[in-house]
Order: C-alpha cells, then sequence, then structure tokens
C-alpha cells in the first residue's frame, strides 16, 4: 500500500519536530525523502534515524531548491508514481495526503493542490488570511489556473508533471513558479482540502508576512 | 595650465581602479568592455583636466550645468551596474545550485547504492564502506 508514493520533505533547523513528523507520515506512506537545506542542528540525523532518505545540500540553498532536488532523487526510484510535497515543521496531516490520493486515482488526476480555503478546519488569522487571499488572486491573474490557496506546502504530483518541472526560484517564489509551470502544462488538477495547523512551534517559525513583498518582487525581476 | 592638487588625486585614483579591474582575469567577451573602460578612463582624465568639457556637453543635450550633467550620467551608469550585478549573481547561484545538487544526489546515491541512474557508470568501484 501506497509503496508508489514519495513524500518529499524540504528540512532546515527542524529538529525538535522532524523525527515525529516522518515517523507519523511513514506509518501510512513508507517512502519520505528529506532534503535537508544545510541545517545547523540534528535535524538530518533525526530524519535519518526516524526512517527518511536524506538528501544533504552542502550549502543552504533555499526551500525551492530543496524541492527540485527531492524531486530528482524520487525520480531516480523507477516504480514511484506520486509525489507528495510535504512540510517538515508539522503544520501537514497525514490524513489529507491519503484523501489526495483518494482523490487523483478516483478522477485520474495529475495534479492535487491542498488548499487551507476550502472549509473551515484552518485557522489562520486575519492578516496572514488577506495576504494568502492577495497572493492567490496575484497568482490566478499570471497564471493559467484558478486556485483557492496558492502557497500551500502540500501538494500531489504525478510523476509525469514531476519529471516536467523544474524550479529555479530557490527561494520563497517557487510557490508560484510551481502553479505557473503546472498550469503551463496543461493537465487535470484539482483542490483538496487541507488543515493547516498553526502551532506555538510553526507560529514561532512562521515566515513573517513581509515575505509577500519579497515573493512579488522576486516574482517581477525574474 | 594650472594642476590642481585635486586633479592629481583623482587622476591616481582612476588609474588605480583601471589597473585593478585589468589584474582580474576574463574571456574574450571582456576585451570590448575593456576597451571601453579605456575610453572612458581617458575621459575622466581628459574631464579633470579640462573640467569644462561637461559643461559644453551639458549645452549639448540641453542640461544647465555640466555638474547635473555628471549626475545624471552617475544615477543610469549606477542604475545598469545594479541590474547587470543583479543578474551575473543570479546566473551565478544557478550554477552553484546545480552544483550543489548533483554533490547531494551523488553522495546519497553512493551511499545507498540505488538500483537504478541511467546516466552513471556500472559500479565497479567498491561498495562504499557502511
Amino acid at each position: 500500500m501506497n509503496e508508489d508514493v514519495w513524500l518529499v520533505v524540504p528540512l532546515y533547523n527542524e529538529a525538535t519536530v522532524i523525527a515525529d513528523v516522518v515517523r507519523r507520515a511513514r506509518e501510512v506512506f513508507p517512502h519520505v525523502v528529506c532534503v535537508d537545506d544545510g541545517s545547523a542542528d540534528d535535524s538530518a540525523r533525526l530524519a535519518a534515524q526516524a526512517g527518511a532518505v536524506v538528501v544533504r545540500h552542502p550549502v543552504n540553498l533555499g526551500q525551492g531548491a530543496a524541492l527540485q532536488t527531492g524531486f530528482e532523487y524520487a525520480l531516480s526510484v523507477p516504480d514511484m508514481r506520486w509525489v507528495v510535497t510535504f512540510d517538515a515543521d508539522g503544520q501537514h496531516q497525514v490524513e489529507d495526503v491519503v484523501a489526495m490520493l483518494d482523490l487523483a486515482r478516483a478522477e485520474g488526476l495529475d495534479v492535487v493542490f491542498g488548499s487551507r480555503f476550502l472549509d473551515d478546519r484552518t485557522d489562520a488569522g486575519l492578516l496572514k488570511r488577506a495576504v494568502l487571499r492577495m497572493a492567490v488572486a496575484y497568482t490566478n491573474l499570471t497564471t493559467r489556473t484558478k486556485l483557492t490557496d496558492a502557497h500551500n506546502g502540500l501538494r500531489l504530483l504525478s510523476r509525469d508533471v514531476v519529471s516536467r518541472l523544474q524550479i529555479t526560484q530557490n527561494r520563497m517564489a517557487h510557490a508560484s513558479e510551481l502553479v505557473s509551470q503546472i498550469g503551463a502544462l496543461d493537465v487535470r488538477y484539482a483542490e483538496s482540502p487541507v488543515h493547516v495547523l498553526y502551532t506555538d512551534y510553526s507560529r514561532s517559525k512562521g515566515q513573517s508576512l513581509w515575505n509577500a513583498v519579497n515573493i512579488l518582487a522576486e516574482l517581477i525581476l525574474r | 595650465m594650472k594642476i590642481l592638487l585635486i586633479q592629481i588625486v583623482l587622476i591616481a585614483v582612476v588609474v588605480a581602479v583601471v589597473a585593478r579591474l585589468f589584474r582580474s582575469r576574463g574571456a574574450r567577451a571582456q576585451a570590448i568592455r575593456r576597451l571601453g573602460l579605456i575610453l572612458f578612463a581617458g575621459f575622466a582624465v581628459v574631464s579633470i583636466l579640462i573640467p569644462d568639457v561637461w559643461n559644453r556637453i551639458a549645452h549639448l543635450v540641453g542640461v544647465g550645468r555640466g555638474t547635473d550633467m555628471v549626475l545624471y550620467a552617475l544615477v543610469v551608469a549606477f542604475l545598469s551596474f545594479t541590474v547587470t550585478t543583479y543578474l551575473r549573481f543570479r546566473d551565478l547561484e544557478t550554477r552553484y545550485t546545480k552544483l550543489a545538487r548533483r554533490l547531494a544526489l551523488d553522495e546519497v546515491r553512493g551511499d545507498r547504492a540505488l538500483p537504478d541512474d541511467g546516466d552513471e557508470p556500472p559500479a565497479d568501484d567498491p561498495p562504499s564502506p557502511r
């Protein structure tokens, strides 16, 4: 069961939670590859102990670069059919991935995007909600997609799609880049409701909303 | 013509900057940039010795004073420098990312002796110590 699914987890300084995240994910999805993006802490060792394959960037390159590395690793596994991008900080729920896979398998989809705005499980602050909405509006405007949540780290991608993606935005703008590349591919995609769990831990590490400005600049100057 | 101290200092600085630039190694594409630089440096020396040349250029293009002209030229030059530098850095980052990714993937393949890899030679080297 789920032998053909690989979870790609960009990993950067998450030593306090990564072992739990990997262990819980592996109860359902045995194959997890963590791309350690030059963590200064023990993250890589803990992830490997918890049973993940760990690919280590020699230096910090950014989350987008880590995703692309994870994609290339997953593509080197011959019987991989699905890649799931999954955050290392415990925000994402394994049950949501199961639901996304069921949806993709049942409807013959190539891509399922997680969206935290399709139901009311996710408790995002008002400002965060507003910024994410604006980001989505911008993404829908500039790409050939119609989504409700473009900056969600939880996505399901078929092998075919993964092999045709090439993320070049190393830092934060990779989420928009990914959406726009998928939009240009002309493949079947859908959204699935996911619960993004904002814990005190994830909030303390969470991206500041200033990042919205940086993302916009990176997209314009690409 | 009376030479002022500031003129000597400025000429020395220009010459030093040019010399420093020329010591950096580069390819054929740099030749044009270097010729341009020589012209630029030559003009810099001329404009130090004959500051009025800026006034004449300014009047030619409809700017009031030579000092304004220098400022405008500087703004344009600085902007183009910023953009070229940004592009060059991004280029560099792309290459550096590919290099780091290659290293990371090769390392994990060596460790785990993954069965596939079409682009690698057959495993005739000794197994990795693990």
